[in-house]
């Protein structure tokens, strides 16, 4: 056998992660300030009805677009949240997590090898550029600046924009910056968008965890759904990251597209968890308050330590990550964080496992207890103090 | 911020001023101020610590009484339930609907304690019908606290 394997998917780099990864999971003593899921189990009623499913025997396939209960009460989630309507029947898929709901995206919207281009804003989640560069597409990555909150500009926009491009992923709330995007910055983005007619694949997977207001979807925007492929999910939301359960909305080419790749790959997402989605969806309001009420707690705890430590930090309002900047101390992301793991025993992400962009800043999450939170930020001030002195 | 500060401290009544300051986001001055009137309205009643007694070596017995009761006119139940809650062996007395009408939780020292209250005390009251007491054998779950198991973070240390 002389190539066995695909050039395409060789040539892809390793994410960043997975290099801290393997140093992180030799250190057993550790306390991780590194993972991207909820701390909280999946709150019980919705863990009740997806044994109940299985009970009753729900052990079968569903639609391959997924069960029509769950994807009624998508369209009336998003309804009542973002004033958006879709209909169940034809522009809605279940898909395997967020995730896949990303890659499918882009497989159904590009042409392979025309040299479409995909706009990425960086830092952002380590899943959309290999995702376009697998689906054909060229991926033209915007670094996002931390002096703009790591918001989208329309400035930046439109400088990256060409006439081969094709797709922009807006991924707000931001993994792994907190940044979120606001209506009138949405609003400003949004003209260029339909003026250069280019679509939008809107990441909304942290929707639910925002603590200025409630978040906005591009996809309410006027003349906005029909160019907006929205993507969410349960893994952030209702603490489901175990699950494996996300959806897409969008306009029902796109979608009857992506369901005819779900369909030869996946058949449906898992039924037991599609049962349990629906619960989710139904009666899970108050849970998510409760967690986000419970993050946010924590949020306004790292931003005072940072204060008090004197760290700078740009204020994030989303998801459940801050995003400090280290460049003071004059050494790489992963110097820093390799070393703060070696000598506190503490693990954060370099910045730069989330794009060139990161680079000079580290991705804390808070999903983790207070109580752990305040031994963390002990260590990290007495590091930071140290590497201060060192300079000095 | 009244009903999140109720939250915070029903579930950990030791955290500091400053901290419960840094975490609501107001001022250390307006938690001491609020504090100050939920004690003064009577909303928070006292501060108490969770003790898992089962853990220690003191010997506790704990009994859930169910007491049907004759309501006395002009004052319904009131008077004979603060008759029962006087007693410092009773916990907490509640008005129930249903099969009976007052639950009384007790702890006492031992099963003969806890006996000679309900035979001696408790069923000699005026207008107390009769009692049913269940002695507790195991705590699984107490103020929204699981006792018998540990949180375990069975999550990677790193994802994306």
């Amino acid at each position: 056998m002389k190539n066995l394997l695909a050039d395409q998917v060789v040539g892809l780099k390793p994410s960043g992660i997975r290099k801290f990864f393997d140093i992180v999971s030799e250190r057993k003593d550790a306390i991780s300030l590194g993972v991207g899921e909820p701390d909280f189990a999946t709150p019980w009623h919705i863990r009740d009805e997806g044994i109940y499913s299985l009970e009753k025997g729900h052990t079968k396939y569903t639609s391959n677009a997924g069960l029509m209960a769950l994807r009624e009460e998508i369209c009336h989630y998003l309804y009542r949240t973002q004033g958006v309507r879709y209909n169940p029947a034809k522009q809605v898929v279940v898909t395997v997590g967020g995730s896949e709901a990303i890659d499918i995206g882009m497989r159904a919207m590009i042409n392979p090898g025309q040299g479409e281009e995909v706009l990425i804003p960086q830092p952002s989640y380590v899943s959309y550029e290999p995702c376009a560069i697998l689906a054909g597409a060229k991926p033209v990555i915007i670094d996002l600046k931390a002096e703009n909150e790591f918001r989208l500009t329309p400035e930046e926009l439109s400088a990256a924009i060409t006439d081969k491009t094709k797709l922009l992923i807006l991924p707000y709330p931001n993994n792994p910056t907190g940044a979120i995007m606001e209506r009138e910055n949405l609003a400003a983005i949004a003209e260029i968008i339909r003026e250069k007619d280019i679509f939008v694949m809107s990441d909304e997977i942290y929707g639910e965890l925002t603590y200025k207001g409630k978040h906005t979807s591009i996809a309410g925007l006027p003349g906005m759904q029909e160019r907006t492929l929205l993507i969410n999910g349960f893994s952030k939301a209702y603490a489901m990251t175990g699950w494996r359960m996300g959806y897409a909305c969008g306009p029902q080419p796109v979608i009857e597209q992506m369901t005819k790749i779900h369909q030869f790959a996946i058949m449906c997402a898992p039924t037991t968890a599609q049962y349990a989605g629906v619960e989710a969806l139904k009666n899970g309001d108050e849970d998510i308050a409760e967690m986000r009420t419970a993050y946010n707690q924590r949020r306004r705890y790292l931003m005072h330590a940072f204060k008090e430590m004197g760290l700078e930090c740009f204020e994030p309002y989303g998801a459940f990550y801050v995003f400090p900047c280290i460049k003071e101390f004059g050494m790489s992301s992963e110097e820093f964080a390799s070393r703060f793991l070696e000598e506190e025993q503490v693990a954060a992400v370099p910045g730069n496992a989330f794009g060139d962009s990161g680079e000079g800043y580290l991705r804390i999450s808070y999903a983790y207890s207070l109580e752990k939170l305040k031994v963390a930020m002990e260590r990290l001030s007495r590091f930071i103090t140290r590497l201060r002195e060192e300079k000095h | 911020m009244r009903e999140e500060l109720l939250k915070i401290i029903e579930k950990n009544s030791r955290m500091d001023l400053k901290e419960l300051a840094v975490i609501l986001g107001v001022e250390e001055t307006d938690v001491v101020r609020e504090l100050e009137a939920l004690e003064n309205e009577g909303i928070i009643c006292g501060y108490h610590t969770m003790i898992n007694w089962e853990m220690t070596s003191m010997e506790k017995v704990n009994a859930l009484i169910e007491v049907r009761i004759t309501p006395q006119r002009g004052q319904g139940f009131d008077t004979i339930a603060e008759r029962i809650y006087k007693y410092a062996e009773v916990n907490s007395v509640y008005l129930i609907s249903g099969g009976y009408d007052l639950l009384v939780s007790l702890e006492g020292k031992s099963l003969k304690e806890v006996s000679n209250f309900v035979s001696d005390k408790l069923s000699t009251l005026d207008g107390v019908l009769s009692t049913a007491t269940h002695f507790v054998l195991k705590k699984y779950k107490d103020h929204g606290t699981i006792l018998t198991r540990k949180y375990e973070d069975e999550r990677e240390l790193i994802t994306p």
